[in-house]
């Protein structure tokens, strides 16, 4: 790890203005940082220390009913809070369906959205990367291509997102609450993260040294909680990356879906919102078929970014049995084994009560 | 530049001076401190050998800077147990056969406290083996520290509802 | 089985310690923190040592930024082959069967990815790290090889640590000719890491010509011994100390490069160095379990007898030595069968040598021959265990000669009841459980050897009726502080409350390796072997003295327990160790041991430990991901010496047949010959949520013949008969026989 100047501001407003030289980058729960630093991928010439910055670490409602998440709120405790719960259940779901407890208890909210990619050739400072470096190449193409993108990916990178938390998020059209030298802005959770193009390492809407303070989930998600999945394949019971995974959340009347919210999530640089999959639901009831169908639709432009063809079939399945898992109701009670396809929820035990 | 870190470990105020802040909270407890019960398995968040209580929470101490938790209170293994008596959860694991290597043993013990004290996990198997994932070993002590978390819950839990 | 076994020298009897399941002896040290690794040590001085590892597979290192090393504050030293200090040996030289050729800054070629190239030593570790990472080496490089299809293939001399690479018996190809059913198959297996937890870690401290090394070993006086031949000093001029190892599974068991580097450094500096692997580089120069190929031909008569079976491996190993992983060699001594063929290929390629990683040869060949037998079965259409019963062996199919003892009948049985086998359906994808996960169950014989090697040991008896016994044996988490000191306390006749028990330090008499699951046979009968001497010369005083209760009994007539000596005819007659030796005026006696193979029984008996393995899977059926819901398993080890820690060995060895059947693999970029995944976020073992059910079920075995004291070895054998379990599982549930290993998710898609 390099040297670097170290400080601790005390308000958002000298944080954004600590971080305004090009090589600050911003410390929360640092484990995706130092992770990155250990391993030579990043070398900031100043951490900047938000972790004591005040009033960033509560869940609260607004009037407006929507709710907001502090940036500097921890994933675990983000999980376990009651509003978050009873609102966006599979919120909590994905945020448990990841990493180990001792992680969530360090990350929080604002570092897991920008995160990075778990790319093994970004990971690795002496294969070529545009995404780490601009120009230098592309090592994943050719390479070890399973974990790779199937969406949206350019000749310039096929990196995923591997964020478990950023999936409903996406699902549930989250806004994202920007601080900058120049004051504050909303930004649409879609637009947050960029496809990669010709620049992957353009990663982010977020101007240089902006700073996320919030997360804010519309009032409306509500409507989704008694039909809201997370589910994530992966090649260990636990503590693994996912393959692919995907949220759904239903909002289901008279046994037909009036409206869906569909994403998957390790298929592309960013969380994958299926919007063709969730016209494809809507007015239809749930089945085996319609499921399918959707998946399909949500997968239609999919193609192999190498030899990872057959996570396409595995991306299609996935998605749609979180419509089915979706469409079954939100279990009662967490589940074991949060997310997995070994949840252990029966489904005649799946009453549509959210998550206590 | 000389940076001063303090800490509580283990109940004791310690100042730690730092040349740079680049020294995690694992490798100043082990290096600097000279508490090398906290064990390093891969330095990553990956394995778990490092978790310490941070204000009572299970953390991986390798991805901790230390500086970002100045003014914390760190719970060690070394600070567990009690006038000389084994915390319920370390005799839990002696009885248990829940280790063998004895390598993770500290901070699957320190993740089992954390553990224990979220609440969320009770007595469920299913529960206390997903809770306890983020702990790798690499001996394979599992179904032991399965039944030994289970073991001390209950123990903290019957002492709880004694001191009621 | 026995309750008590007389040894020989008639004294002693093995029993009122040993077979007792107690608690670890070490247990308190290891949950309060206070066990003391390698790497847990802090000399006054203390230098931190990083190493900058190889880019590249194969080529030179052409520059090294030595001066932005030196610059980095806290830096000392750079020591790269420009300037690293003599060495008395030469690192490629084969000394001796466990020599490996290792990597010490002897030239400028690069041989496999993480290859260590320079050393930075400084006064933190910060300042270390950084330092290497400024080294920032250029390269000439060359294409590597890294496969087994690109690599290039040879005829090897010899297999595993010695062992011939082909063996017959019979003629196969008559048998294959006039089998009923023959199967044809092939399974391949990939490098695999050995990843203890503990990552290879060395303190290093020279005092004029006497090195102190903190260092974890599984074989200590050899470690002594090659340690001192590279720096051309006496062997008694190394101390080396290895109270606690994290974990070893044969990676500690070999001296590498970094070891060596960290002792250069300290040379180098004057001053004690520290060098901890990180985990990344705990993908190179330390060992590895190395990929195989393996082609099977299995022939059957109608009765489902075989009647033919060929193993050929072809298994993968460095360009600059020769460690094969004995895989086809797991055929040899397991099924009856009149004609027997295993040949092995090597394949050599740009990567690091393989080395011996917890059941070498047996876990990969177990694995590719129980899958194997399953198809044999699946041809034939007779349930997979009555197959094996069918074609279990009565005597060693490779030799001819009798097991010293074999209770894998019993196995298959008490296995088969604990886990439910009655009524499994014969055809695959015939159950689910109640979320609708397709359920299949597998069955896989175990089978390890049971060897003995050499070992030394101390006992002495106190006046105050204490013992003390002193042997170089190894705790690596198997238990040996507690096994061998149950064995030492019966040796001595006393409680093992009454016993001092020190080791891992090469000051002790020699405890030889361990590993080859043969420590507790040869350490435990070097202790019991030791505490009879002693126990001899202890009654050879009491029955000479007049005043004594046990006068006149002769020496043979006397039995200790319990820190006294009984007349044998006449239990109300005795006297206690302290009285004895109060009269005789005698602060101690000491007795000494030695723990070996009898060689006739070596001659006449073939000496495996057996087992039995049943695994449930489930599997999602659609999105195919597996779980193993149940392991039981049942094993025949002669006598267990305690078998709390002895199920402990054994569920281990298993949940790692979950790791080999469904996780482990090292994934090589065939551009770079680097790891794709070389830390544990990528190269995957099992955690808890893995292992939700795993039973392990002693079967008692009486054996005369292995050793005095009837032990064999529960450390390996668990690996073994559990991956060809879960993979005959997971085609009993999907239907889909996988022809590699690890079995992914993609491999069942369809």
């Amino acid at each position: 790890m390099n040297l670097f100047d170290y400080v601790r501001p005390t308000s958002v407003a000298e944080a954004v203005t600590a971080a305004a030289s090009a090589d600050a980058a911003y410390l929360a729960g640092g484990t995706n940082l130092l992770d990155l630093m250990k391993g030579g991928v990043r070398h900031p010439g100043r951490l900047v220390d938000i972790t004591k910055l005040p009033g960033l670490d509560a869940v609260e409602t607004l009037a407006d009913g929507s709710i907001r998440i502090g940036a500097l709120v921890k994933n675990a405790d983000l999980a376990r809070d009651p509003t978050l719960l009873a609102a966006a259940p599979a919120v909590a779901e994905a945020l448990l369906s990841g990493a180990s407890a001792q992680l969530r208890n360090a990350a929080s909210v604002g570092g897991n959205v920008m995160q990075r990619t778990r790319c093994a050739y970004f990971y690795d400072p002496e294969s070529a990367c545009n995404r780490r470096e601009p120009g230098s190449g592309c090592d994943a193409r050719g390479g070890d291509t399973r974990g790779q993108a199937i969406l949206g990916w350019s000749d310039a990178c096929i990196a995923t997102h591997p964020s478990d938390f950023c999936v409903p998020l996406a699902a549930l059209d989250a806004v994202v609450e920007v601080a900058g030298v120049d004051g504050s802005r909303d930004l649409a959770f879609d637009a947050l993260h960029n496809l990669p193009g010709d620049d992957p390492s353009d990663e982010t809407a977020l101007r240089p040294g902006e700073l996320i303070t919030a997360i804010r989930l519309p009032a409306e998600v509500r409507r989704f909680a008694p039909n809201a999945r997370y589910l994530k394949v992966r090649e260990r019971t636990s503590y693994a990356f996912a393959l692919v995974s995907a949220a759904a959340a239903l909002d289901i009347a008279d046994g037909v879906v009036s409206e869906a919210r569909l994403t998957l999530g390790a298929v592309a640089a960013k969380p994958w919102r299926a919007h063709a999959a969730e016209t494809a639901l809507v007015g239809r009831p749930v089945t085996a078929e319609t499921a399918r169908e959707a998946a399909e639709a949500a997968l239609a432009d999919a193609r192999p970014s190498g030899d990872n063809a057959d996570k396409i079939v595995l991306a299609t399945r996935v998605l749609a049995r979180a419509i089915t898992l979706a469409a079954a109701g939100t279990p009662e009670r967490m589940p074991a084994l949060p997310g997995s396809v070994f949840a252990a929820v029966p489904a005649q035990t799946a009453t549509g009560a959210i998550h206590g | 530049m000389t940076l001063t870190l303090t800490l509580t470990v283990n109940g004791e105020r310690r100042e730690v001076p730092l040349d740079d802040a680049r020294p995690t909270l694992l490798d100043v407890l082990r290096e600097r401190i000279g508490l090398t019960g906290t064990k390093k398995g891969c330095d990553r968040g990956q394995c778990g050998a490092c978790t310490v209580l941070v204000d009572g929470r299970r953390m991986n101490a390798c991805l901790t800077l230390a500086m970002s938790v100045d003014g914390a209170e760190i719970t060690t293994i070394e600070g567990l147990a009690e006038n000389g008596a084994l915390h319920p959860v370390q005799a839990a694991f002696v009885e248990n056969d829940a280790f063998q290597c004895g390598f993770c043993t500290p901070g699957q013990i320190m993740s089992a406290v954390g553990l224990i004290a979220e609440g969320e996990a009770g007595d469920d198997p299913e529960r206390i083996r997903e809770g306890m994932s983020g702990n790798l070993c690499r001996c394979a002590a599992y179904p032991g520290i399965a039944k030994a978390v289970a073991d001390a819950q209950k123990r903290l839990a019957d002492n709880e509802r004694k001191s009621a | 089985m026995a309750e008590t076994l007389q040894f020989p020298t008639g004294h002693v009897r093995l029993g009122s310690n040993a077979g007792q399941p107690i608690t670890r002896r070490d247990g308190a040290l290891k949950v309060t923190g206070a066990a003391t690794y390698a790497a847990d040590n802090r000399p006054d001085g203390l230098l931190y040592a990083v190493y900058a590892a190889s880019s590249i597979a194969r080529g030179r290192v052409t520059h090294l930024d030595v001066a932005a090393a030196k610059a980095h504050p806290g830096v000392v030293e750079v020591m790269t082959t420009a300037n690293r200090p003599p060495l008395a040996r030469d690192p490629d030289a084969k000394v001796h069967m466990f020599s490996w050729r290792l990597e010490a800054l002897q030239d400028d070629r690069v041989r496999y990815a993480g290859q260590p190239v320079a050393v930075v030593i400084a006064s933190t570790l910060e300042a270390a790290t950084e330092g290497a990472r400024l080294l920032a080496p250029r390269y000439e490089s060359e294409a590597p090889r890294t496969g087994l299809d690109d690599g290039e293939a040879f005829a090897p001399e010899a297999v595993g640590v010695g062992a011939p690479p082909s063996f017959d018996k019979g003629d196969v190809e008559a048998g294959l000719e006039a089998a009923a059913h023959r199967v044809e198959t092939q399974y391949e297996t990939p490098a695999q890491y050995h990843n203890a937890l503990e990552p290879h870690a060395i303190v290093a401290a020279w005092e004029g010509d006497h090195l102190t090394v903190d260092v974890p070993n599984q074989a200590i006086a050899i470690a002594r011994n090659d340690f001192a031949s590279f720096f051309g000093i006496p062997p008694e001029n190394v101390t080396l100390r290895s109270p606690f190892i994290g974990g070893g599974f044969g990676s500690k068991a070999i001296l590498n490069g970094p070891q060596i580097l960290c002792i250069l450094a300290a040379r180098m500096t004057g001053q004690p160095v520290k060098l901890v692997l990180t985990r990344q580089q705990m993908f190179g120069p330390v060992g590895h379990r190395g990929a195989t190929r393996q082609a099977l031909r299995i022939g059957t008569d109608a009765d489902g007898r075989l009647t033919a079976l060929e193993h050929r491996a072809s298994a993968m190993t460095s360009r600059f030595d020769d460690f094969l992983e004995p895989a086809a060699n797991a055929s040899q001594n397991i099924y009856a069968t009149p004609a027997m063929r295993q040949i092995h290929t090597g394949v050599r390629a740009d990567i690091g040598t393989p080395g011996p990683m917890r059941a070498p040869g047996e876990a990969s060949g177990s694995a590719a021959l129980e899958c194997a037998m399953d198809e044999a079965a699946e041809a034939l259409g007779i349930d997979p265990l009555e197959f094996r019963l069918i074609n279990y062996a009565e005597t060693d199919p490779a030799s001819g000669k009798p097991f010293s003892s074999k209770a894998l009948r019993q196995c298959y049985a008490e296995g088969a009841k604990r886990f439910g086998w009655a009524g499994r359906p014969l055809a695959p994808r015939q159950m689910r459980d109640d979320a609708g996960h397709l359920v299949g169950w597998g069955v896989g014989t175990a089978m390890f050897p049971a060897p003995m090697f050499q070992a030394k040991a101390r006992a002495v008896v106190r006046e105050d009726g204490s013992g003390l016994v002193e042997i170089s044996a190894v705790e690596m988490g198997q238990g040996a502080l507690t096994a061998l000191a149950q064995i030492a306390a019966d040796g001595l006749g006393i409680d093992q409350d009454r016993l001092e028990f020190r080791a891992g330090n090469s000051e002790l008499p020699d405890g030889g390796v361990a590993g080859g699951s043969g420590h507790t046979a040869t350490a435990g009968s070097a202790i019991f072997a030791a505490g009879s001497d002693a126990i001899r010369k202890l009654a050879d005083i009491a029955t000479e003295d007049e005043a004594s209760p046990l006068f006149g009994a002769g020496n043979a007539g006397v039995v200790a327990r319990g820190g006294r000596l009984y007349r044998a005819d006449d239990e109300t007659r005795s006297a206690s160790y302290s009285d004895i030796m109060a009269r005789a005026g005698l602060a101690e006696i000491e007795g000494e041991g030695t723990g070996a193979r009898n060689p006739a029984n070596a001659e006449d008996y073939a000496m495996f430990s057996h087992g039995a393995v049943f695994a449930e899977v489930k599997v999602d059926p659609e999105l195919c991901q597996i779980r193993v819901s149940r392991l039981v398993g049942a094993f025949a080890a002669g006598r267990i010496i305690n078998p709390r820690l002895a199920e402990s060995q054994l569920t281990g060895g298993m949940i790692w047949g979950i790791g080999f059947a469904l996780h482990e693999e090292t994934v090589l970029d065939p551009r770079t010959g680097r790891p794709v995944n070389g830390d544990f976020a990528g190269y995957h073992i099992p955690v808890n949520a893995d292992a939700p059910s795993v039973e392990a079920l002693l079967v008692g075995e009486d054996d005369p013949y292995v050793n005095a004291l009837g032990v064999k070895g529960v450390g390996e054998i668990g690996i073994t008969g559990t991956v060809g379990a879960i993979a005959n599982a997971v085609r009993h549930a999907t239907g889909v026989r996988v022809g590699r290993f690890p079995i992914h998710i993609g491999a069942l898609l369809g």
